[in-house]
């Protein structure tokens, strides 16, 4: 490691000095030609940023090429071959951007052809950036697959992988492990589902408010003030469910004679609703002040009271772009995870009852990948199996939710939401 | 209550008319009688100021409308016509910055009182407006929406009867008998406006104000609403804006001129747009300003 | 025709009602939302506050010849279970490093142990009633004393909770952070620059768009399973360092950065990019000297808050292992490190009681630095925005 540290400081060293000839070097030779009287097509300063891209530029390419080859074909390049060949092609790139200072040559063109190609590669990193996703999580996933089937993993309701470990140390054969992922997701799913019990009608209802009662100097504190709650740190949530909610609902229970695990699905799932509350609110405001006014005014004409225009009228206009949000809000508690890590159980539990303890998809997922496991053993590539089925899901839940909103977009014709 | 003093030659609008020396008449008294209408009371409006704000919108409005009359307000444009027929029903309750001074009355109650429900209000005084606004519910639920709501029927049957008389009345029922499950907004605009008026008239108000009712739509649904507006008068009272003189020539009873917020003249139609009694009456109907 | 206006008042009186509860109903929900906010930064405070200050024991130090071997003879015997093991264990450590110290005598206030700290703070503790006979005796000759804890501030994390801090998962999340916006900012800003001025309008322009609005939403634990399978374990990348956590945040903060540069560069109007043109310059010197200083105060608002947000990260944090202990302060970008949100993540799965009030005493911390940083995000916007 010392010497790469060395090698790139050399390397970073000599290209800087390179450049720097190359600026200088450049521009007095355009700024020569210009005053011998010949026209040119760029200014000085413009021939001698070329003359340094064309230095620098191919031999960053040239240095990065070879640094991937390097790590990823363990191709049997001697970094110091690597680091000699990079500063040629340094050199002659000087010596093609002196050269190039000619009254005859676009310099300024062709600058901005290459910013042009930079800009547009910047915008190819968030593909790269989905596409890692994507092969990190299928690569992984069909690795898990080989070793159990598919068929076990969506339909099982047993989930312990506890004997894998000692297959991948190499005793026992790991036969005891199973995968049945039907109790994580039932778990998820239960969670979720109180989340947006909270969420929604808090949420909704509070928009209404927003937009069709509260006086905008209300309106103006309350939209800032719901978006704390959705700037509040998951962890920090999940701190507060295990900590302060938590027993408050066992005491409840206990009230009415009921037993309540301390890592009850409750308390995180009322959690979670208040942290998605503000994505509720916010965009069901927006689409409900998109409802065009002529609509309220109508049915106001007709003699109906408020609370009937907004709840038979309004509403209902804008139960497209409810619905999206809605979604939205699904989809983000589906796959939260500090929350449930922290306030809701280890226990792969398939139950109806609230009050007793269970995990999450996202929970085995972090347990998967924290232990001591090998990275190869099947729990932690079940981790990646796992992340396959909720990038799916959640995958799925955002694109109708986007169809949803188009819809209404088109309908009202409103630009912006 | 008053006459003309000498005879009046019958023009058409547009051309210069002549006017001739018409006695004043009593406070929101048109200028003639119309001798075909009715004359029974329906909304009385006495000395009506309104101010958006600290700009004055309306001054002394004065003016008696009758039932079973179609009554067109005409007038160049921001002259307090669409504001003044707000005032009938209430809907300028919705703009804040507004205040009103005077009276409007109906059935002997003055509707700007603290006692009177507006929403009772609007239920006897509908309104149609420029741009057909049918809600988001079929064809059906447009109409049957605001009679069950207010407890004018229950049963199933009754409410499709209701429906499709108020489909009848307002010539939509052959277009969409078929479809009434479909949604209002699938309709064309003319059909949309069509829409409105058979909801507005399902619930059975006193007095219907129309907007500018045709001002969005072609030619040939501005014809049928003319025509629905003629039959209409025989249940309803209708008060309507309009910018086409034409229109206000062809479908009212009465007409009243309004400019810069002031009722200049409410006369006869036949008689306004022949002989008006105004001379800025006289300059507006042969176009010398718009 | 119609009813009177009296009898539809009657039948209007019911509907008023219900449409009255429509709104108190309305209020009330976001009223409800208001008093959870408050409840819980109640809370907060009233865990969180008294781990700002930490039980602190005056004890008289001897530096023996024997203390250099076994620490706990350097004080009084009944002091022990009282002092914090750590202080008791850096005494070899001292003397070693500065023998002409042996043979004197010193008194100072060392930190007491977490559970006499527990124990004077109200919560139930784990001394025998021989220890909080001198506990007590000790605060009352003024032994004893509550002060400014500022070993929260100045150390790192600990074993032991009277002398846990945050400084290292302080300097973690600020090295994260660099790496963070030096790869995401600017490949956010190229990208939101290109796809708002100089992409065509064809199925590979939409597709990145697209794309964007998908990474928006994935769940940030997917991110977590793309640093560990590319970053580490393809690419080499040490574990648990801020090198490969910042790389993990920078993917996740970049459609936030993307969006919030598009719209500031959208709110720059057309008129200006016109007259540019129409003085003759090339596209590129119309983004670069006209659109961008104009749109900066928008960019800076909108990284800011993709900054704040990355901040409260833990899940894909935990995935690439910044989780590690980490008691000493290091600045480096390839070592092990923690950050602010990991920290508290840890300390609250920590059994011990006294843990509880460090754990809330760093959410303080962490809500802190978040609200002001969107406040300053606030108001940069307010002080910067044009109205076109």
């Amino acid at each position: 490691m010392m010497q790469t540290n060395q090698l790139l400081l050399i390397f970073c060293s000599v290209l800087l000095i390179l450049g720097l000839i190359a600026f200088f070097v450049g521009r007095s030779k355009a700024a020569r030609l210009r005053a011998s009287g010949s026209s040119m097509y760029a200014q000085p300063d413009q021939y001698a940023w070329f003359a340094v891209l064309s230095t620098a530029g191919p031999a960053v390419l040239v240095g990065t090429l070879g640094a991937f080859v390097l790590l990823l074909l363990g191709a049997e390049i001697h970094p110091l071959y690597l680091l000699s060949a990079s500063l040629v092609v340094a050199a002659a790139g000087l010596a093609v951007g002196v050269v190039q200072v000619r009254a005859d040559f676009h310099a300024r063109k062709a600058i901005e052809r290459v910013i042009r190609w930079v800009l547009a590669g910047a915008a190819l990193i968030s593909i790269f950036t989905t596409f890692g996703i994507l092969i990190s999580i299928i690569f992984e996933s069909l690795r898990f697959f080989e070793m159990h089937s598919f068929w076990e993993f969506i339909t099982g309701t047993t989930w312990n992988p506890g004997a894998s470990f000692l297959a991948a140390a190499g005793r026992g054969d790991g036969s005891g492990a199973q995968f049945g992922s039907v109790p994580l997701f039932a778990g998820t799913f239960m969670i979720t589902l109180i989340a947006m019990l909270v969420a929604v009608p808090i949420g909704l209802a509070s928009a209404v408010y927003m937009s069709e009662y509260a006086p905008s100097k209300l309106r103006t504190i309350a939209k800032p003030v719901l978006e704390v709650l959705a700037g509040i740190p998951t962890v920090v949530y999940g701190f507060f469910a295990a900590i302060t909610v938590a027993p408050i609902i066992v005491n409840i229970a206990g009230f009415f004679g009921l037993d309540a695990s301390y890592n009850n699905a409750v308390a995180p799932g009322v959690v979670m609703g208040i942290m998605i509350i503000p994505f509720i609110s916010s965009l069901s405001d927006d689409v409900i002040n998109a409802v065009p006014d002529s609509m309220r005014q109508g049915s106001l004409a007709l003699g109906m009271t408020k609370g009937e225009t907004i709840r038979d009228v309004v509403v209902p206009a804008a139960l497209p772009g409810v619905i999206s949000a809605s979604l939205l809000g699904m989809s983000r508690a589906l796959g939260e995870t500090m929350i449930v890590v922290m306030a809701a159980g280890m226990r792969p539990n398939l139950t109806a009852n609230p009050l007793e303890d269970m995990t999450t998809v996202t929970v085995r997922i972090v347990a998967a990948l924290t232990g001591d496991q090998e990275f190869e053993s099947a729990e932690t590539l079940s981790a990646f199996a796992l992340g396959l089925v909720l990038f799916a899901v959640t995958l799925s839940l955002n694109l109708v939710s986007v169809i949803m909103i188009r819809r209404f977009r088109e309908k009202y014709r409103v630009n912006n939401l | 209550m008053n006459s003309m003093n000498t005879q009046a030659t019958v023009q058409t609008p547009g051309q210069s008319a002549e006017r001739v020396e018409q006695q004043t008449p009593a406070v929101g008294q048109p200028y003639t009688r119309n001798n075909e209408a009715s004359h029974e009371l329906s909304i009385r409006v006495r000395d009506l100021n309104l101010w958006y704000g600290k700009s004055q919108a309306l001054s002394n409005i004065s003016i008696d409308l009758f039932q079973k009359n179609v009554t067109a307000l005409i007038g160049p444009s921001g002259c307090g016509k669409s504001t003044f027929l707000r005032c009938l029903n209430r809907m300028n309750d919705l703009i804040p910055s507004v205040s009103i001074t005077g009276l409007v009355e109906m059935d002997g109650r003055d509707v700007n009182a603290a006692k009177m429900d507006e929403v009772a209000l609007r239920r006897r005084v509908g309104m149609v407006f420029q741009k057909p606004n049918p809600f988001p519910k079929s064809i059906y639920e447009n109409i049957a929406y605001a009679p069950r709501m207010h407890d004018m029927v229950s049963r199933k049957a009754d409410q499709d009867e209701l429906v499709e008389k108020a489909l009848r009345d307002s010539g939509l029922w052959n277009e969409v008998k078929d479809k009434l499950q479909e949604p209002g907004t699938s309709l064309s605009g003319g059909q949309q406006q069509r829409l409105c008026i058979a909801r507005a008239i399902a619930v059975q108000p006193d007095v219907i104000l129309m907007d500018e009712p045709t001002s969005a739509l072609d030619p040939i649904s501005t014809a049928t609403i003319e025509d629905l507006m003629d039959k209409l008068k025989e249940q309803f009272t209708i008060v309507t804006v309009t910018h086409n003189m034409q229109q206000a020539a062809r479908v009212a009873d009465y007409t009243a001129f309004f400019h810069l917020g002031e009722v200049i003249e409410y006369n006869d139609t036949k008689v306004m747009f022949s002989t008006p009694a105004q001379k800025k009456t006289e300059d507006y109907i042969s176009g010398r300003y718009g | 025709m119609s009813d009177s206006f009296d009898q539809i008042s009657q039948q209007l009186k019911r509907r008023h009602r219900k449409s009255a509860r429509l709104k108190w109903l309305s209020m009330g929900a976001l009223g409800l939302a208001g008093l959870f906010l408050l409840w819980f930064f109640t809370d907060m405070l009233i865990k969180g506050l008294p781990a700002f200050q930490q039980a602190y024991v005056e004890t008289e130090i001897s530096y023996s010849e024997e203390a250099a071997k076994d620490a706990r003879q350097a004080i009084d015997s009944d002091l022990i279970p009282i002092v914090s093991r750590t202080e008791i264990r850096s005494i070899p450590l001292l003397l070693r490093n500065e023998p002409d110290r042996i043979g004197s005598r010193e008194t100072r206030w060392l930190l007491a142990n977490s559970e006499v700290d527990q124990y004077l703070k109200g919560h139930r503790s784990k001394l025998s009633d021989k220890e909080i006979a001198t506990v007590e005796r000790l605060v009352a000759s003024g032994q004893v004393e509550q002060k400014f804890n500022s070993t929260f501030f100045t150390q790192g994390d600990s074993k032991r909770a009277e002398s846990a801090g945050i400084l290292s998962a302080v300097v973690g999340t600020i090295m994260t952070m660099i790496v963070t916006l030096a790869i995401a900012f600017p490949i956010g800003v190229m990208t939101a620059i290109y796809l708002e001025e100089f992409a065509p309008d064809n199925r590979f322009t939409q597709l990145i768009e697209i794309n964007i609005n998908n990474l928006a939403a994935i769940p940030s634990i997917l991110f977590g399973l793309l640093g560990l399978a590319i970053f580490i374990n393809f690419f080499g990348v040490p574990r648990s360092s801020p090198l490969v956590g910042g790389m993990t945040l920078a993917l996740m903060t970049l459609p936030v950065i993307i969006i919030s540069t598009r719209t500031a560069l959208r709110s720059v109007p057309e008129s200006i990019r016109h007259a540019a043109f129409g003085l003759g310059c090339s596209r590129w010197q119309v983004v670069k000297d006209h659109v961008l200083p104009l749109a900066m105060p928008g960019i800076m608002t909108g990284s800011i808050i993709g900054l704040a947000q990355a901040m409260g990260e833990t899940a894909p944090l935990i995935i690439v292992g910044m989780v590690a202990f980490i008691p000493d302060v290091g600045a480096s970008f390839t070592n092990a490190a923690t950050v602010m949100p990991a920290q508290i993540f840890t300390w609250a799965s920590e059994p011990e009681k006294a843990f509880v009030e460090k754990t809330a005493g760093g959410i303080l911390v962490l809500l802190t630095i978040l609200i002001s940083l969107n406040a300053s995000a606030v108001v940069l916007r307010k002080k910067f925005e044009r109205r076109w």
